[in-house]
């Protein structure tokens, strides 16, 4: 685990302080903090409209805070444009120039920055070489499959050696498969290079899987900040605890039915088990009376939800090989560790 | 694919043939030798006609002012064009809309009106009608015609694309010159030829914004009133339709792919 940031002696790659973006009355960015490690591969999640895009965008330069202070590196960025900041991305659409070969695209920073030929094509071929497309230099993009003109993208924005690289749903239009290959290549260069990743993403298992740290927006702010393990077992909200890994949200009375402290919890699903009817629940594990309402296989495990006498709707990730018996409306007895409840401390 | 019915090939043909069977008779009498009226058949053939028209300096005149007011009505049209065009294509500001309707609106104008509309306002600035006034005149039509290309192959580039540029270091002018101008280059080029083709047989507006000068097609409107040497004007008309079909059809080429030619039908 990469140790917290802000406590260090090094200034962070990445400094948001109060930082506030509106578009009109939508508040894209509504008082954001927060603070990226150097070398940090660093995650900020949250689901469409939550703010995340607006923050990378503001790192970038493609928007400037209506209010509140941004730093890269130490340095002050408000009000600088894109081509005088030390960070580069990867757009979703990757925004290659179609005009444009291969190796011109990623020699296009060099280029505008008066680096002679020799000099530029040597580098790209370098980058290109760096992200598995040695070769392809002479190629249009438009002869490339998705998952190239990915690296393309990636070869041009690294080729600039960037004090930050930012990274806007990168996988967002790859198949599962690259998705994965990609999501340990991008872990790899990240490592190698020593390189601070931002990377902005709607999808959890994307941020937990890759990230050090991850940033959960919610309707323009960050509503909890830490390593995925975390953010994943303790999640600070009801949101948090709903958006990643769809967590059961217990109320405080329903926590304290159970035998635990009287406040609102999460839980996880895969923490719940089953009890045979006539079995005994062991110490520290609280049993529930439940009717099971439908069952999803889902691999190596069956997702079971079920509705307790109270009507609450709690839903339990089982190893499918113990569950094959049960279907819907049998009655269950959900088996739940009380120390899995995590209580958390905001509502929102 | 089935096959065209024989009344619709019979229709077909009688169209094509409405549309360029007065071609043909202009070519026709390029080469008759009787001078002061088109009989048909022509009574003989001569190439001598090219020969009067190669002596005639008023011609020859015309043709260079014509070119002349072309070129540079074209050159302004581009510049204009393409920076009306740049700051309407992805803008969101109060008033776009009427704007952009603004800029497509001298085409849709009766050229009369263009024209008496610049006479008058020439004659309340007392700028005198001159070679500078034509050009001004066929300019406002031209912008037209290269803004609506500009507009319509900026809309279809990514705005992704300008960010990236400005991402990797190149300030506004150089994403300019290595970016947009690479990808709206063949619609400016088209637009600039399809400006020249307007400018090059305009009559309308020439008539209320020139002084003494005649460009081409007024001078082979002047020249119809007089009765000898009408096939010089046959002569000049043909090399009219080559000098204008020429860039049309270029510009057709070249737009093909992409969006039709907006703004042709003037």
């Amino acid at each position: 685990m990469i140790a917290a940031p802000a406590a260090s002696a090094s200034v962070p790659a990445v400094r948001f302080a109060g930082v506030v973006r509106h578009f009109g009355a939508v508040k894209a960015a509504d008082g954001v903090d927060l603070a990226v490690a150097p070398g940090e591969f660093f995650a900020m999640l949250g689901p469409s409209g939550s703010g995340k895009t607006t923050c990378l965008r503001l790192i970038a330069g493609f928007e400037q805070p209506d209010a509140g202070h941004i730093e890269i590196f130490g340095e002050t960025v408000e009000g600088l444009p894109p081509y005088r900041r030390a960070v580069n991305t990867v757009f979703q659409d990757y925004a290659l120039f179609p005009h444009l070969s291969v190796g011109e695209n990623v020699a296009y920073g060099l280029r505008v920055r008066g680096v002679g030929r020799a000099e530029r094509e040597r580098l790209a071929r370098e980058a290109l070489g760096l992200v598995k497309l040695g070769g392809m230099e002479t190629r249009r993009p438009a002869q490339l499959s998705g998952g190239q003109r990915q690296r393309v993208a990636l070869a041009r924005a690294l080729v600039l050696r960037p004090k930050v690289l930012l990274l806007d749903e990168p996988l967002g239009a790859l198949d599962l498969k690259l998705r994965e290959e990609m999501q340990v290549e991008l872990k790899g260069l990240q490592r190698a290079l020593g390189l601070t990743f931002v990377f902005v993403t709607h999808d959890q298992g994307e941020a937990l899987s890759m990230a050090d740290r991850v940033a959960v927006f919610n309707e323009g702010r960050i509503v909890q900040v830490g390593p995925p393990e975390e953010v994943y077992e303790r999640p600070a909200t009801r949101f948090v605890a709903g958006f990643v890994g769809a967590a059961n949200v217990l109320s405080a009375q329903e926590a304290a039915a159970l035998g635990a402290p009287a406040r609102a919890a999460s839980l996880r699903p895969e923490k719940i088990g089953l009890i045979g009817v006539n079995g005994v629940a062991p110490d520290g594990v609280a049993a529930l009376e439940a009717e099971v309402i439908d069952v999803s296989y889902q691999g190596p495990v069956r997702r079971i939800t079920t509705r307790t006498a109270n009507g609450h709707v709690i839903a339990a990730a089982v190893p499918a090989a113990q569950t094959v018996d049960v279907g819907p409306g049998a009655k269950v007895r959900l088996a739940v560790p009380l120390g899995a409840l995590h209580p958390m401390e905001g509502e929102g | 694919m089935t096959r065209a019915s024989l009344p619709l090939k019979i229709a077909a043909l009688g169209g094509l043939a409405f549309l360029h069977v007065p071609l043909v008779f202009i070519l026709l009498y390029c080469f008759t030798t009787e001078e002061r009226s088109y009989a048909f058949p022509p009574p003989g053939f001569t190439l001598k006609w090219f020969g009067v028209v190669w002596e005639r300096a008023d011609i020859w005149q015309a043709v260079g002012l014509s070119l002349k007011v072309a070129c540079l009505a074209t050159a302004v049209a581009l510049v204009l064009g393409t920076l009306a065009a740049g700051a309407l294509a992805r803008a969101r500001f109060f008033g776009r809309e009427p704007v952009s309707l603004l800029f497509v609106l001298p085409i849709a104008l009766p050229g009369i009106v263009t024209g008496i509309a610049l006479r008058q306002a020439f004659g309340l600035m007392e700028i005198p009608f001159s070679f500078w006034t034509i050009v001004l005149g066929h300019a406002t039509f031209c912008i037209v015609v290269v803004y609506n290309n500009a507009v319509a192959r900026l809309r279809r580039l990514s705005p992704s694309l300008i960010e990236a540029s400005m991402d990797l270091g190149a300030d506004a002018f150089q994403t300019f010159r290595l970016v947009v101008l690479p990808n709206v280059g063949t619609a400016l080029l088209a637009g600039g030829m399809l400006a020249f083709a307007l400018s090059f047989d305009e009559v309308i507006v020439t008539t209320f914004t020139a002084g003494q000068q005649s460009t081409l097609p007024i001078w082979m409107l002047s020249e119809l009133i007089r009765p000898r040497q009408r096939p010089v004007t046959n002569v000049v008309a043909v090399l009219v339709i080559a000098v204008t079909f020429l860039p049309i059809l270029a510009a057709y080429y070249l737009t093909r792919e992409g969006e039709a030619v907006a703004g042709s039908g003037k």
